[in-house]
């Protein structure tokens, strides 16, 4: 937290990208939140992400439910749409948003309480119907705007800061989404940006939904000896799948495919995610493969990170819905309100 | 310039023209300057016909040279090939033990702040001449870091930012000061202009001071930094980890703060050219890793007082 703003000043060599913005541009207010946290470290990287990926900040909605984690939509993407929900109802009111216009990028920014006490029901929802959105979690393992209570994602048996140790069995949203079809999943941790700005990138560039949890400790709360979201716990035990690149346009297509080689996955806009292999029995493109490989590693007591899942080719709530593809604002009159006539075919169809 | 006035490079005077006893201009012979290995100009003539310039009054300005034709060169004091005296660069110290130089007569023009830095390095030179102590045993100065911090966004030194460019000194209106010698040109700054101008300050004197064993490596410093001047990474060798920072650091004449021994094995990188000394970094910072400490520098003093510091002998 700063009282001063942040000095527009920057690097006389700054890079500008394909719009000529610098990445600078695309920040927001100064944080409000503790000095450290690690959901300032994830609005930085959201903001490198969409300097990469030359994203016009107008076409972005974010959108965000209640919590420290919710209030980052404020502190980057400064000229982006936005909409501060009630606890745990981002999920619905960006459902909502992106069924009126599909043409913008909904990135939908929520805690580990907004998503997993409270918005759990939202949360499993808005996968289940392949909203096309980037979902991401900052994950802390508490309820850090109300003073460090213990989370649902908190793990079995982490001490609380006051010592209190946690007796609930965590929800591991990563396996939620995995089971209710998520199409692009990732995992990463807010203290590694080289992993976590190609994941949401690539998750942006997804076609479906994409649910990308982030852990991201709180230092208020819970960054202490024997919290399992500390920054130090979850460096030792971080194992990471794989190293992820997102390349734009169609780059040449690398097929070799190896322990510790390189893997292209080219997604339907054509962007490719390419991927390092770190573990040679891992397959991103494997769903149930994939959900046993978490749970077996989680068992084991690692924190598995890194692209875990992506579907290629997702389909989403308008394909399903098979709903008009322009967006609701640009309908003209007739076409929104077609009259009594229509009314009563449709009521006919009913009955 | 301001007024108007054209600047004439390059032209030597040659000679002072006159009709009847009446001043009519001058002639100025072409030169252009030349380097040599050593980065010395000199002056040489172009060859070209000499220029006229009409003019009714002549004014001798100021020239910034030595000369020192009043010293005779029979005495033991060794010159060098440019007339200077040759000077031991530390203490001031000519070939005749007991002369010392200071100020535009020592180096050549510099200005002020120079000038009271020789004399002071001089009196010292002096005092351990008069004493029989070797003159190029140098006592060191007092430095004195000290932290700023006064509470979570306080700072005991204005940390903020101006985006302004320079404000410039008033002038008089030219249709004025043109036609009164005696009006002076620069007008000043009112309190006003003085406080903005003074607002652009970038405060170096105080600086960025990281405690390895505090560090977490939460990435907030790197975020924050307006001009990214702070990177983590694996450590290299210089030229290619200047490369590899958030911000290339292309200043060679500028050292990298560079400190190791970080949980992760890798290395603080700040690149010092760049930075803007607003203290955001240490603002940010969960543990106090980061420090804005005042840096003061007493000059050196020719004997230790009882703080530990140098201080002046009193007789
Ligand atoms: C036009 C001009 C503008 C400048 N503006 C600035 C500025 O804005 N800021 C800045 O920091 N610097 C400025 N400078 C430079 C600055 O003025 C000098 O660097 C500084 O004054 C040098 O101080 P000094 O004591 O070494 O020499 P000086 O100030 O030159 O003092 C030498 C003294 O020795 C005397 N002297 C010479 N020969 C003898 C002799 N034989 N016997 C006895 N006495 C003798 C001279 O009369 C003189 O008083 C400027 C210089 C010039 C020429
Ligand atoms: C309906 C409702 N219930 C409870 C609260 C109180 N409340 C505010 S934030 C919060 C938890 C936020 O936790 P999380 O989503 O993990 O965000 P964090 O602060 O940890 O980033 C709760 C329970 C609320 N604001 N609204
Ligand atoms: S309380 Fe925790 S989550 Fe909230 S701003 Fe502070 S460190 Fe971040
Ligand atoms: S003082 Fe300001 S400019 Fe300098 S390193 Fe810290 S944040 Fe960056
Ligand atoms: S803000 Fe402080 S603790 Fe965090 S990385 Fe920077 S120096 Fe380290
Ligand atoms: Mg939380």
């Amino acid at each position: 937290m700063s009282f001063l703003p942040k000095p527009k000043l920057h690097h006389p060599k700054l890079p500008t990208n394909a719009l000529g913005f610098t990445r600078r541009d695309y920040e927001g207010a100064i944080s409000t939140l503790c000095a450290g946290c690690g959901h300032d470290s994830i609005s930085a990287a959201i903001i490198q992400a969409c300097f990469d990926l030359d994203i016009e900040p107008h076409r972005v909605a974010k959108m965000s439910g209640i919590g420290c984690s919710s209030k980052t939509p404020d502190y980057f993407l400064g000229a982006s749409h936005g909409f501060n929900s009630v606890h745990g109802r981002m999920p619905s009111v960006l459902t909502g948003a992106n069924l009126a216009n599909r043409e913008l990028i909904y990135l939908g920014v929520s805690g580990d309480g907004d998503s997993a006490s409270i918005g759990l029901g939202q949360f499993a929802h808005s996968l289940r119907r392949g909203v096309n959105m980037t979902y991401i979690v900052e994950n802390n393992g508490v309820y850090g705007l109300t003073k460090g209570q213990f989370s649902a994602t908190s793990d079995k048996g982490s001490k609380a800061k006051k010592g209190t140790i946690n007796a609930d069995e965590p929800i591991d949203l990563v396996g939620m989404a995995l089971q209710l079809g998520a199409t692009y999943v990732g995992r990463g941790f807010s203290g590694d940006k080289d992993q976590l700005v190609p994941l949401i990138k690539g998750a942006i560039r997804h076609g479906g939904a994409a649910f990308i949890d982030c852990i991201s400790p709180c230092v208020a709360f819970n960054n202490h000896e024997g919290s399992t979201k500390s920054y130090d716990f979850v460096r030792e035990h971080n194992e990471a799948v794989n190293r992820l690149d997102v390349i734009l346009g169609r780059a040449p297509i690398t097929t070799a495919y190896g322990p510790g080689e390189l893997r292209d996955v080219v997604q339907h806009d054509g962007s490719v995610l390419r991927l390092r292999k770190l573990h040679s029995d891992y397959d991103p493109t494997d769903r149930v493969a994939a959900m046993n490989y978490l749970q077996e590693r989680k068992a084991a007591g690692e924190i598995v990170t890194g692209l875990l899942y992506v579907d290629p080719e997702p389909s989403d709530l308008h394909a399903s819905q098979n709903t008009v593809a322009l967006p609701l604002n640009r309908l003209d009159d007739a076409a929104l309100c077609p009259g009594a006539a229509a009314l009563a075919r449709v009521n006919a169809g009913l009955r | 310039m301001a007024e108007g006035i054209p600047i004439l490079n390059f032209l030597v005077p040659k000679e002072v023209l006159h009709e009847d006893g009446r001043l009519t201009g001058m002639l100025f012979d072409k030169v252009r300057a030349e380097y040599d290995a050593r980065g010395r100009r000199q002056l040489v003539p172009t060859g070209e016909e000499p220029v006229h310039i009409e003019c009714d009054d002549i004014l001798v300005a100021i020239g910034q040279e030595n000369s020192f034709p009043w010293i005779e060169r029979d005495i033991g004091l060794e010159f060098d090939r440019w007339g200077l005296p040759k000077l031991d660069e530390a203490s001031f110290q000519s070939s005749i033990p007991n002369v010392f130089f200071g100020g535009d007569a020592a180096f050549g023009p510099k200005n002020i702040i120079w000038a009271v830095a020789h004399g002071h390095e001089a009196a010292v030179s002096i005092d351990r001449f008069c004493r029989g102590e070797d003159v190029t045993q140098r006592p060191p100065p007092l430095v004195v870091m000290s932290g700023q911090k006064m509470g979570i966004h306080e700072w005991s030194y204005d940390n903020g930012v101006s985006l302004d460019l320079r404000y410039k000194v008033p002038h008089r209106d030219p249709s004025v000061s043109l036609r009164d010698i005696k009006a002076e040109v620069e007008l000043g700054f009112d309190r006003e202009l003085g406080f903005k101008e003074a607002q652009r300050c970038l405060n170096c004197d105080v600086q960025t001071v990281f405690t390895t064993s505090l560090c977490i490596e939460c990435d907030a410093c790197v975020d924050i930094c307006p001009v990214d001047c702070i990177t983590f990474t694996e450590n290299g060798e210089e030229g290619e980890l200047r490369q590899r920072l958030k911000a290339p650091a292309e200043n060679l004449t500028q050292d990298l703060y560079v400190m190791d021994g970080l949980k992760t094995g890798r290395v603080m990188v700040k690149d010092e050219d760049v930075c803007l000394h607003c203290g955001m970094c240490a603002e940010r910072c969960p543990t106090g890793a980061w420090d804005m400490q005042k840096f003061l520098l007493e000059s050196a003093k020719t004997y230790l007082n009882g703080n530990g510091g140098h201080a002046c002998r009193s007789r």
